[in-house]
């Protein structure tokens, strides 16, 4: 990354730049507080789904209720699943232009900058509110080309064929509380049908704003990359700041078929109130690539470990993990990586930060499964830490089945070093400056790995958060 | 006007244990000075507590530059009115290309006023002034790309220490053991690209073991440290002497400084 634009930025010092928030009052539909059987069928039906869903979520309700809060990870003693929201609608329909997106929701993307990155270098867009997708676009020719790019609950309706064959396969419900509470209540999210040999040259995304106190948002994305193809989807999230607390449980199932490609970028910017607890996995078969680029700032606490699958020989599974902690924050970030079959790779590379008592802690697991011989797998995990106030922990866990595998695990920790300060500052450059230069060198090898365009964002939001962070 | 640097009886300790036991020292523009002494007698300590280093903490007496007292100042103000310590173990900084840092640093030091945020030095300008200077040392252009010190070897990072030296055109250069650890090639390029740069423009202060550097560097005062004090200053002659018979003999006739030298010189990890 080139640092050309000027270290910090104008923006007021400690500012959360996404903390404003739109009026609710004309959303088309507010669920209640709470969660039941109920409310779940409720949305069921307020979404017209076949049984076999309504009866997927009430199952899944079940589970969800049956099951314990982990006892591991972070503090969500604060966490009151009553005082949530469930299910909220804001606009009554999707819009296809963002003409059609009512005027307040409208503005909320154009000051994300939404509508102007889909013009210059997008080849879909969908943008989340509340519970519901509220624009979608998709470049023509890919259209033509097979490629479906849509919200979750339109697909159920419009592919179901296709949705049932994948749905719930990778990620079910029973596999932890939070997939099962997704999974009872899911509303919106991607659905992605890449068909067989289509390259997607540019970049799908999709954009999730929570905009209500205590809302609770529960997008469920579902990828399959057909043979051969390969597809770039990005995903941002930011929300208002509020005194209390709203709930993120996403689930995101991926499955990416023989000799495909897909790569999968969070940059995920939530306000200081948002419990982020998302469940994503891949399963990748024969020669093909999957990649998670996890980029995690903001929330009161992350808990998110994107998982992959080598399900056949030559699949290859890459994670990025870069967690930002300030004040208040626990990023409890990391990736799961499974070899299910010979001669598969994995490699995670992992960087936190943490500053003003923030904390971040890499918890991940490489798993070689019996049989599984000539695995090669490759895990970096680097912190810094800015100030005696703030913490790193690294939770590595390795379960080798067979012997002939290579597993390499490295960590490191450092603090921004007196001596890297002072040398920087030695040739005239402030000590605001000088951290910031040294915390964006830090995430550079990471950062890199970006398009150009979510570097540059990226690389703003450190430098936001960065500000303020000395003197 | 001829600038002035100013060292007023000057003490600094590392934690509890004091260093600098009340150093003078007076250097213009456009002279140069060597600083000799044997291992712990704080010729190092001088250099990083002249260059503002926060764990050197002065004591009692002053640092003037120009007679502004830059004592309680931290090394980017130093910096910025011209005071520039090429290092002894130059820092290493993954990630951050040599380019954008000195592009940085060439912004704030020739505009001392420049606020956080404010435009830095137009980049074609740059770029080819980056360029002729690292001609002009011998460095492949390659650098410019390169994680500032990261992967380089010891005669590549004091290389990049006098491109540093070139691009901010400090008015006080303090030079701590750029000489060692290189072999004479490499001497002779740092000696003869420091050479090129002091000029008038430029006090610079030598702080070396051998006489290479001083050789392409002739001084005009030699100072010899011993336990935290000069206790004797003379002409480039008195560089010859202590290369030809060791501090022997100054030891001798400091023997309460002798004394108090310090086993090994205190140097930052």
């Amino acid at each position: 990354m080139s640092t050309d634009a000027p270290v910090k930025s104008d923006v007021e010092i400690g500012d959360y730049k996404y903390g404003f928030h739109d009026s609710t009052d004309y959303y088309a539909f507010k669920s209640r507080k709470g969660l039941d059987a109920e409310i779940v069928s409720q949305i069921s039906g307020m979404k017209n789904e076949p049984q076999w869903m309504r009866e997927f979520r009430l199952k899944s309700l079940e589970i969800f209720q049956s099951r314990p809060m982990p006892n591991w990870g972070g503090d969500m003693s604060d966490l009151k699943f009553d005082e949530i929201y469930y299910y909220m609608k804001a606009a009554s329909e999707q819009g296809k232009s963002w003409d059609d997106v009512p005027e307040d929701i409208r503005r909320t993307y154009d000051r994300l900058g939404i509508p102007e990155a889909e013009k210059k270098y997008l080849a879909g867009v969908k943008a989340q509110y509340e519970s519901e997708v509220v624009y979608g676009s998709l470049r023509e020719d890919l259209a033509r080309q097979g490629v479906i790019f849509t919200d979750t609950d339109s697909a159920l309706q419009q592919h179901p064929e296709l949705f049932r064959e994948y749905f719930g396969t990778v990620i079910p419900p029973g596999d932890n509380k939070f997939a099962a509470l997704n999974s009872a209540v899911w509303s919106g999210g991607s659905f992605i049908y890449v068909p067989k040999g289509v390259k997607i040259d540019f970049p799908l995304q999709a954009y999730f704003r929570i905009n209500s106190q205590n809302m609770g948002q529960f997008e469920r994305t579902l990828i399959i990359v057909d043979e051969g193809a390969s597809v770039h989807y990005v995903e941002g999230c930011t929300a208002p700041t509020y005194s209390s607390d709203s709930l993120h449980s996403a689930v995101v199932e991926i499955i990416v078929k023989r000799g495909a490609r897909c790569r999968y970028t969070t940059i995920q910017n939530w306000s200081n109130n948002v419990y982020n607890l998302v469940t994503k996995r891949a399963m990748a078969y024969g020669d093909s690539l999957m990649e998670w680029i996890d980029g995690n700032l903001g929330s009161r606490l992350t808990m998110k470990y994107p998982a992959i699958w080598l399900m056949e020989p030559g699949a290859r599974g890459e994670t990025l993990s870069i967690a930002f902690a300030g004040h208040g924050q626990h990023q409890d970030a990391g990736a799961k990586m499974v070899h299910c079959a010979p001669n598969t790779s994995s490699r995670i590379i992992s960087k936190s930060i943490s500053r003003g008592g923030g904390r971040s802690s890499y918890r991940g697991l490489v798993k070689v499964q019996k049989d599984a011989v000539n695995c090669r797998s490759n895990v970096v995990c680097d912190a810094l830490i800015l100030d005696p106030a703030s913490r790193s922990d690294t939770y590595p866990y390795i379960e080798v089945e067979e012997q002939n595998v290579a597993i390499e695990h490295e960590a490191s920790v450092s603090k921004i070093a007196e001596e890297q300060l002072f040398y920087l500052m030695s040739r005239g450059l402030t000590e605001a400056e000088a951290s910031a230069m040294i915390v964006t060198g830090f995430v550079e090898p990471l950062v890199r790995e970006l398009p150009m365009e979510y570097a540059v964002e990226l690389n703003r939001l450190i430098e936001l958060q960065m500000e303020g962070s000395v003197g | 006007m001829t600038s002035l640097l100013r060292i007023t009886d000057l003490h600094v300790s590392v934690g509890d244990t004091p260093i600098l036991r009340g150093v003078n020292m007076e250097i213009r523009q456009g002279e140069v000075h060597a600083l000799m002494g044997p291992n712990g007698s704080g010729k190092s300590t001088l250099a990083y507590a002249l260059a503002g280093h926060p764990n050197y903490t002065v004591t009692e007496g002053s640092i003037e530059i120009d007679g502004v007292n830059v004592t309680e100042m931290e090394a980017d103000g130093r910096a910025r009115l011209g005071m520039f310590l090429a290092f002894q173990y130059p820092v290493v900084i993954p990630g951050v290309k040599v380019a954008d840092f000195l592009r940085h640093a060439v912004s704030n030091i020739r505009n001392p006023e420049r606020k956080e945020g404010e435009g830095l030095i137009g980049m074609r300008e740059f770029r080819k002034e980056i360029k002729d200077r690292m001609t002009e040392l011998g460095m492949d252009q390659e650098f410019a790309r390169r994680y500032l010190n990261d992967g380089f070897s010891g005669g590549e990072k004091k290389r990049m220490e006098i491109l540093q030296l070139a691009m901010l055109q400090p008015r006080f250069a303090i030079l701590d053991e750029t000489d060692s650890g290189l072999d004479s090639d490499a001497v002779r390029v740092v000696s003869e690209g420091l050479a090129r740069l002091s000029g008038p423009q430029m006090g610079v202060l030598i702080i070396t073991h051998h006489e290479r550097l001083l050789e392409f560097n002739p001084p005009q005062f030699v100072h010899v440290m011993l336990g935290g004090r000069i206790v004797e200053t003379g002409s480039a002659a008195l560089a010859h002497e202590l290369h030809a018979n060791g501090y022997a003999d100054i030891r001798a006739r400091h023997p309460a400084a002798a004394a108090e030298n310090a086993p090994a010189e205190a140097t930052p990890v």
